[in-house]
C-alpha cells in the first residue's frame, strides 16, 4: 500500500504540475485521501495512547502496592479492587449499591429537569412574579447546598428523602435561571410574528418560546445530570445506609478502601456512561438552531 | 372606490422613565381597495410604529383607525403583517410555516390548505414543503414568508421593509416577486422602506414621513405610461427619475 501510495503521489504532483485546472470532482484527489489517511491514523494514536495511560496507571499503581511503595492497606490495589468486586458481585451487594445510587440520580434529575422547566414557564407568564423571586433565586443559586445538608437530615430524616432533596437542590436553581434567561432571550421580532396572527400569549410559549430553546434544555439537561450524581454522592454521605456513596464513607471510617477505591471506580465509569447518554441525546435534538 | 383604510389625526407616544418621545403627530391619510402605498421617510421617523398602529398591535393616544368602517380591536379584522425578516422557524418545515398563521387560528381548513397548496406551487415552492427553512435562498424564504401572511387571505397587508435583509441583487427581484404576486391576489398593501426607488418602482402612491416626529410631509401619487408594468420595468420608465428627484428633495428639504 505504502509503495502505490508513493508513485501515485509522483503521478498526481506532475498532474498538478501540467494542469492549472481546478480538482474534477468525480474521483477523490491524492491530496484529499492522504488528509484522510492522516486524520484516521492521528485518530488511532490518540486512541491507543489513552487506553495506555489507563493500563500504565494501573500497572504502576499495582506494582507500587507489590513493593512497597504504596500501602495497599491505606491505597488499595487494582488486584484487591477486583478481587472485592468480584466477591460483591457474587453476594449481590455490588448490583445493590450501585442501583441505588444510579436510580437515585435518575429520579433527582427528573425532578430537576421537570421541576426547573415548571418553575421557568411559570416566571415566565408572570413577569412581575419573576422580579420579585430573582434575587431569592440568585442568592439559592450561589448558595453551597452542602451547607443545606445537615439540616436536611434533620428535616427529612436519615432516609432516601433527604439524600434526593439535597440532590434536587444542587442544580434546580441554575437550571430555571439558566432556562428562564433563554426565554427571556428569544428574539422579540419572532414572538411579534405570533401576536400579528392574532396569537396569544399560550401560542407564543408553545409555539415560540419551547421550541426555540430545545437545544439550551438540551444542554442544561447535560449538565444536571452530572450535578444530580454530585448531589446524590453529597446526600448519600450524610443520610444513607446504602449506595456508593454510603460505601465510600463507610468504608473509610472502618478502613476498607477496597470499598473506597472500588466505589470510586465505579463512579468514574457511571460518570463516563451518563455523559455518553447526554452526548447522544443532544446530538439528536439539540441542533435545530 | 372604496376605502379600506382611514387613518384620522392619528398620533402616538412612547413613555419611558427618561421621559416621553413623540413618534407620531397627526397623521391621516386613506387607501383605497387594491391601492399599493409605499411610506418613506429618515430612519426614526415612526415607519414601523405606524404600521404597528393601523395592525391594532399597539393602540393610538388620540385619533382613529378604521378598517373597512371599523375600530381595528385586535382580532376582528384580518391584517397581514410582514416583517424585516422572514423569521420562519427552524424547528418547523417548510410547510408547516406557511401553515403557521392558519394553525394559531386555527382555520387548518381543507379549502384554506388547497389555496395554500397553489401558492405553493404557483410561487415554486412546491417541491421545498418537507424542507427545513435554511436549505431554501433568501429569495424563497421571502415568498415563503408571503405565503404565510397570504394563507390568511388578508384585506390588508403590511409590509415593514421586508427586503432590507436581503443582498441588493436578490432585494430586486425579490421586490418584483412580491409586488407581482400581491398585484396579482388583488391585495391592497402598505409598503415601509426607506429605499425611495423601491418605494417608487411598487407604490401607486407615495406618502413621505417627516422627521420625529413623524407628520405627513406630502403624498406624491404615481403613475406611469408603461401600462400594467411589473417594478422592475417601471425602474425604465422615463417619468421614474422625476420622482425620485422630487421626493429626494422632499425628504432633504426641511433637514
Amino acid at each position: 500500500m505504502n509503495k502505490s501510495a508513493s508513485s501515485k503521489q509522483t503521478v498526481s504532483s506532475t498532474q498538478t504540475a501540467s494542469l492549472t485546472q481546478p480538482l474534477s470532482s468525480q474521483s477523490v484527489s491524492k491530496i484529499q485521501k492522504d488528509f484522510i489517511s492522516s486524520h484516521q491514523k492521528r485518530k488511532r494514536m490518540i486512541f491507543y495512547i489513552r487506553i495506555l495511560i489507563l493500563i500504565a496507571f494501573f500497572a504502576l499503581w499495582e506494582f507500587s502496592a507489590r513493593v512497597g511503595i504504596l500501602d495497599a492497606f491505606i491505597f488499595s490495589s487494582p488486584v484487591r479492587i477486583l478481587n472485592c468486586m468480584i466477591q460483591m458481585a457474587s453476594d449481590g451487594s455490588l448490583f445493590y449499591h450501585t442501583g441505588i445510587t444510579i436510580a437515585e440520580t435518575i429520579i433527582s434529575f427528573l425532578l430537576v429537569t421537570g421541576i426547573g422547566l415548571f418553575v421557568a414557564v411559570l416566571l415566565w407568564t408572570k413577569q412581575s412574579l419573576s422580579e420579585i423571586l430573582e434575587p431569592y433565586l440568585v442568592v439559592l443559586n450561589s448558595l453551597p447546598k452542602t451547607a443545606l445538608a445537615p439540616v436536611l437530615i434533620v428535616w427529612l430524616g436519615n432516609n432516601i428523602k433527604t439524600i434526593i432533596v439535597a440532590a434536587v437542590s444542587v442544580a434546580v436553581f441554575g437550571t430555571i435561571l439558566t432556562i428562564y434567561t433563554g426565554f427571556q432571550s428569544v428574539d422579540p421580532e419572532k414572538i411579534k410574528l405570533i401576536y400579528t396572527f392574532q396569537g396569544t400569549r399560550k401560542d407564543v410559549l408553545f409555539k415560540v418560546i419551547l421550541p426555540s430553546t430545545v437545544p439550551l434544555i438540551i444542554s442544561t439537561m447535560k449538565v444536571n445530570i452530572g450535578l444530580s450524581l454530585v448531589g446524590v454522592i453529597i446526600g448519600e454521605f450524610l443520610a444513607a445506609n446504602a449506595g456508593l456513596g454510603y460505601l465510600i464513607i463507610y468504608g473509610s471510617q472502618v478502613f476498607k478502601l477496597d470499598w473506597v477505591l472500588m466505589s470510586i471506580l465505579i463512579l468514574c465509569v457511571l460518570a463516563g456512561i451518563l455523559y455518553l447518554i447526554t452526548e447522544r441525546l443532544e446530538k439528536r435534538y439539540g441542533r435545530l438552531k | 372606490m372604496k376605502s379600506i383604510l382611514e387613518l384620522d389625526n392619528v398620533s402616538y407616544s412612547y413613555h419611558s422613565l427618561d421621559g416621553e418621545t413623540s413618534a407620531l403627530q397627526n397623521i391621516s391619510f386613506t387607501v383605497a381597495s387594491g391601492e399599493f402605498i409605499a411610506i418613506v421617510g429618515p430612519s426614526g421617523c415612526g415607519k414601523s410604529t405606524l404600521l404597528s398602529l393601523i395592525s391594532g398591535l399597539i393602540k393610538p393616544e388620540t385619533g382613529s383607525i378604521l378598517i373597512n368602517g371599523t375600530e381595528n380591536n385586535a382580532g376582528n379584522t384580518n391584517i397581514g403583517y410582514m416583517l424585516q425578516k422572514d423569521h420562519l422557524f427552524e424547528w418547523r418545515t417548510v410547510y408547516s410555516n406557511v401553515t403557521l398563521g392558519l394553525e394559531i387560528q386555527h382555520k387548518l381548513t381543507p379549502e384554506r390548505l388547497t389555496k395554500v397548496d397553489q401558492m405553493l406551487e404557483t410561487y415554486g415552492l412546491a417541491g421545498f414543503t418537507k424542507q427545513r427553512p435554511s436549505e431554501l435562498s433568501g429569495g424563497m424564504r421571502q415568498r415563503a414568508a408571503l405565503i404565510r401572511t397570504l394563507a390568511m387571505e388578508p384585506d390588508l397587508l403590511l409590509l415593514d421593509e421586508p427586503f432590507s435583509a436581503l443582498d441588493y441583487q436578490t432585494r430586486l427581484e425579490v421586490c418584483d416577486d412580491i409586488a407581482t404576486i400581491i398585484k396579482r391576489e388583488r391585495k391592497t398593501a402598505i409598503l415601509v422602506t426607506h429605499d425611495l426607488s423601491e418605494a417608487i418602482s411598487v407604490g401607486n402612491r407615495v406618502i413621505i414621513l417627516s422627521k420625529r416626529p413623524g407628520t405627513i410631509q406630502r403624498i406624491v401619487p404615481i403613475s406611469f405610461s408603461i401600462p400594467d408594468c411589473t417594478p422592475m420595468q417601471s425602474r425604465n420608465a422615463k417619468e421614474f427619475q422625476e420622482y425620485f428627484n422630487t421626493i429626494w428633495k422632499e425628504l432633504n428639504h426641511h433637514e
